[in-house]
């Protein structure tokens, strides 16, 4: 059992590769920042597997759960950011929305 | 009664985490837990003139409500997953933003809809203005589902009830 | 024997899904297209892989473990909650900032209509 785990935490590991390739090419920042949320949620998934393997899972399960928290702060404060640094963009579409109403 | 349902499940989680039942543990709980209830128990239930009878229907209507949006999630991961793995040129992609008009009365019926929506992948919610909510569909198959009021029956059944007796 | 076999079954098909959604955010056009596979093929396999390891988890069953069960079920319960908040934060910040939206036609429809 303990070799599935491992098995399945390299092939988790492998598949961080074809996002992270997202990441280096995305056309947009907010590509990249999505990129980078896949990559936490599967690292949550990871450290428990973590924890699996190496028998301490009440242990890495507090860091997993800290890890999914961290990641959803962080991807709303890069979004509200993303809401604030474009202010003129934000106030006409919000313009047309109101006109269109 | 609301702060009483509040303190017992904000201490189910306390043991939850912390995993210890030694005396110091459990008081140090019922201290936080008492004082989070006190400060803040008027966030957690919008609408408190619900009977009990009511409440109780809503508890046991929810697991009915998520087992059936897991069962939702389930079959449209499996058309998310066959449209990422189709064939170069992607022919059954085809994004179309739908607004839908929503008769739900209450915030939280909003709510839930807008995130069930967004739940269930190949539609996300963009945005929603008072009864309208902006939808990002990814297919034809997606598009026809959120048109469709089926989810918004059941959650009118769930939460809102006593507007329709 | 049964829980680990549940376990294996529900990993694998976990591991299909999370397959499914990087291939999603590689090979998907615009903005909005990836943000789907993004957001939600990960909600499931994320539920999946980790109902499965509870699973395993429970299968001596004492009180530690069940503690650590429901630890885990915290994880995928918040998890299942948090994405689609994050996801929609982040597609409307998108939309906001004007991302284009893909249409196989020839002719585009701007994204503020």
């Amino acid at each position: 059992m303990e070799k599935f785990f491992i098995f399945t935490g390299i092939a988790i590991f492998a598949l961080m590769f074809p996002i992270v390739w997202r990441i280096i090419v995305g056309p947009t920042a907010i590509d990249r920042i999505v990129a980078v949320n896949v990559i936490g949620t599967k690292t949550t998934v990871l450290l428990v597997l973590i924890g699996m393997i190496y028998g301490r899972v009440e242990m890495f399960v507090d860091f997993a759960l800290t890890y999914a928290l961290l990641n959803f702060i962080g991807s709303l404060a890069v979004a509200r950011y993303f809401d604030r640094v474009n202010p003129n963009k934000n106030f006409a579409n919000s313009e047309a929305k109101e006109q269109e109403s | 009664m609301y702060r009483l349902c509040i303190f017992l499940l904000l201490f189910g989680i306390w043991i939850i985490f912390s995993g210890q039942f030694d005396g110091f543990h459990i008081t140090l709980g019922i201290l936080s837990t008492a004082f989070i209830t006190a400060i803040s128990s008027n966030f957690f239930f919008e609408n408190r003139s619900h009977g009990v009878a009511n409440r109780l229907h809503q508890i046991i209507r929810i697991p009915w409500y998520l087992v059936w949006m897991l069962y939702q999630i389930w079959l449209s991961n499996i058309h998310i997953l066959r449209l990422a793995l189709s064939p170069i040129g992607m022919p059954e992609v085809e994004p179309k933003l739908v607004r839908i008009k929503t008769n739900l009365k209450t915030d939280f019926g909003r709510w839930m809809l807008a995130n069930s929506i967004t739940l269930t992948p190949g539609t996300i919610t963009i945005d929603i203005k008072d009864d309208e909510l902006l939808i990002h569909s990814i297919s034809n198959l997606t598009t026809e589902g959120v048109e469709g009021d089926d989810m918004e029956r059941k959650i009118a059944a769930i939460f809102e009830r006593e507007t329709t007796n | 024997m049964i829980p680990a076999t549940i376990c294996v079954v529900l990993v694998c098909i976990g591991f299909l899904f999370f397959i499914g959604g990087a291939a999603g955010i590689i090979r998907f056009p615009d903005f909005y297209t990836r943000m789907h596979a993004a957001g939600k093929g990960d909600t499931m396999s994320v539920f999946l892989i980790l109902m499965g390891l509870a699973t395993y988890q429970l299968a001596d069953f004492s009180l530690a473990n069940i503690l650590v069960a429901g630890k885990i079920l915290f994880i995928t319960i918040f998890i299942m909650w948090a994405s689609p908040t994050s996801t929609h934060a982040l597609i409307k910040a998108g939309f906001e900032e004007g991302q284009k939206l893909w249409t196989p036609d020839v002719e585009k429809e701007d994204s503020g209509e």
